[in-house]
């Protein structure tokens, strides 16, 4: 009887959880296929021009452009900052290593205004105004905490026994990274990756403040878009965003261990 | 012996310049820039002069930050109490469905402020929100714009955390020892009872420090209190990103930002002396 009780309580716990977190998406994704340019809901006809207009408007599909391109390079830059910094952290214990690794995580604990502020100055006492690179350089320097941290979980998930054995067996160093440590810490370092790059995609206020009247990502141009009054293209984007962002995930999942990833154990 | 220790450090020297010239040379500017003196030539010179501090100083910025730091702190500990149960539940599933979870939570996370802020403002709005669908179901007569409010602003900042609480959860609760749960049932405590005397201080660490952290990240929420709230909901982030980019006051935005930082790093070192104190 108490059991039965709990047991739907839970239940009813997890069903309220689960809609509230899925009610502004559903109101999204209602709006996104909306007929009509005003937004109505429930939605009035069924019509695919918003998720048009993101390829067909010149200044939609620009930001789109740009956020990708904003995406992929930052991701690749933190991702190759962080590897040699956690895995000579992991393999030497050098204090050093271990000291920048600190140091790299510190941008994303800070409120990201800080960063921002800090990128803006950076970049205009350098004389350096409106670049895409500076947008790249700063989302990497702000999430480089996240391949630094998934590949450390990668690397403390070998055996070190096993490195021992093979270098008994007369491995030499470039050999044991090729043969064991890289493949066990490939799919980690890719999660860090794609972390990065969805978090790049979305992240507004350091794009706004380095190069927003410039280069425009997609955040940047809703957040303005949104101060003239919205347009439905803005819920066809942000179901587009949700859809990727699913897609990334699900692909991690799928081919590396996501609850590992997340702090559970095995 | 000496060759591979050089080696090892010259591997670690693109890093050590890209982290070096990209965080620590940005952040030690906005320290000297909030003490900066005002010249004529350019906006600011070098210099030591607080008074960016003292214009700081007066009744309305001291009110914001209080308000900044009691909205951030209901919200944390708004977002904690709804995900804790969530977590607890959530870790007892099997491995297949944990991820599917994980997957769920993750694209939520990743949705940027700014659509969260959108998203939130259709959700409340007169003609498309739920107004809307209360009108149209017939609760209400007429439908009504929610916006802007402090309910708003609280809904969609807790919409905003929830995630992050969950994944700040996550590890300690799939790693607590299940058999101390089963020991205390053993002994004849209800599910409720050993959810109040085992699995909350287990996991009181995490809780202290998830609390911290989502009190932290809503500091930084910039969009939700200008899209959802009135001006009195502005917090901090909000002002000095106004200062910064619209009034181009980088020495005032500077001195607001080191306000905030000394904010975050005090809540930080209050709460984890408070938790280690409980401790002895």
């Amino acid at each position: 009887m108490m059991t039965a009780v709990m047991t739907a309580l839970k239940r009813l716990y997890m069903t309220l959880f689960a809609l509230y977190l899925i009610g502004p998406i559903i109101v999204i994704t209602a709006v996104s296929f909306n007929a009509q340019k005003f937004i109505a809901f429930p939605p009035r006809g069924f019509s695919l021009r918003w998720y048009a207009a993101i390829f067909t408007e010149a200044d939609w599909f620009g930001a789109l452009v740009n956020s990708l391109i904003i995406a992929a390079a930052s991701a690749l830059l933190a991702t190759a900052i962080a590897l040699p910094v956690a895995y000579m952290a992991w393999r030497y214990g050098l204090r050093y290593a271990r000291a920048l690794f600190a140091l790299g995580i510190a941008p994303f604990i800070l409120p990201p205004v800080i960063m921002a502020l800090a990128f803006l100055i950076f970049f205009s006492s350098a004389g350096v105004n409106g670049l895409m690179i500076n947008v790249i350089i700063a989302h990497a320097i702000f999430l480089l905490a996240l391949p630094l941290v998934t590949i450390s979980l990668g690397l403390e998930s070998i055996d070190k026994a096993l490195i021992e054995a093979s270098q008994t067996m007369g491995a030499t160093g470039w050999t044991v990274f090729r043969t064991i440590i890289a493949p066990i810490a490939a799919p980690f370092a890719l999660a860090g990756f794609a972390f990065c790059f969805v978090l790049s995609l979305n992240e507004y206020i350091i794009a706004l403040m380095t190069v927003g009247f410039t280069v425009e990502t997609l955040p940047v141009k809703i957040f303005n878009a949104l101060r003239y009054g919205y347009t439905p293209v803005i819920a066809s984007i942000a179901v587009l965003f949700l859809s990727v962002n699913i897609a990334v995930f699900s692909l991690i999942a799928r081919f590396s261990n996501l609850a590992r990833i997340l702090g559970a154990m095995d | 012996m000496s060759k591979p220790g050089i080696a090892r450090y010259v591997a670690l020297v693109p890093s050590s310049v890209m982290i070096g010239v990209f965080f620590a040379i940005p952040f030690a500017l906005i320290l000297a820039v909030s003490v900066s003196s005002p010249a004529d030539d350019a906006d600011f010179r070098l210099g030591f002069d607080l008074q960016h501090f003292q214009r700081f100083a007066t009744w309305f910025y001291i009110e914001r930050a209080l308000f900044s730091a009691g909205l951030c702190a209901l919200i944390a500990a708004i977002s904690m109490t709804i995900a804790f149960p969530f977590t607890y539940f959530l870790t007892t599933f099997k491995r297949r469905s944990q991820d599917w979870w994980l997957i769920y939570i993750l694209a939520q996370l990743s949705l940027s402020e700014v659509l969260i802020a959108f998203s939130w403002q259709i959700l409340l709005s007169r003609t498309a929100g739920v107004g809307n669908i209360l009108a149209w179901v017939g609760i209400v007569e007429k439908s009504f714009s929610m916006t802007p409010s402090a309910g708003a602003v609280i809904a969609a900042l807790v919409y905003l955390t929830v995630p992050f609480s969950v994944l700040l959860l996550f590890p300690a609760l799939s790693r607590m020892d299940r058999s101390l749960l089963e020991a205390a049932r053993t002994l004849g405590a209800s599910p409720m009872r050993t959810f109040f005397t085992v699995v909350i201080p287990i996991t009181r660490p995490a809780i202290i420090s998830g609390g911290v952290t989502v009190f932290v990240l809503t500091l930084g929420a910039i969009i939700v209190p200008q899209v959802l709230g009135a001006p009195q909901h502005w917090t901090l982030s909000v002002l000095i990103t106004d200062q910064a980019i619209f009034n181009f006051n980088m020495p005032f935005a500077s001195a607001l930002a080191v306000v905030l930082l000394a904010l975050s790093a005090s809540v930080i070192a209050a709460v984890s002396w408070l938790g280690r104190r409980r401790e002895v």
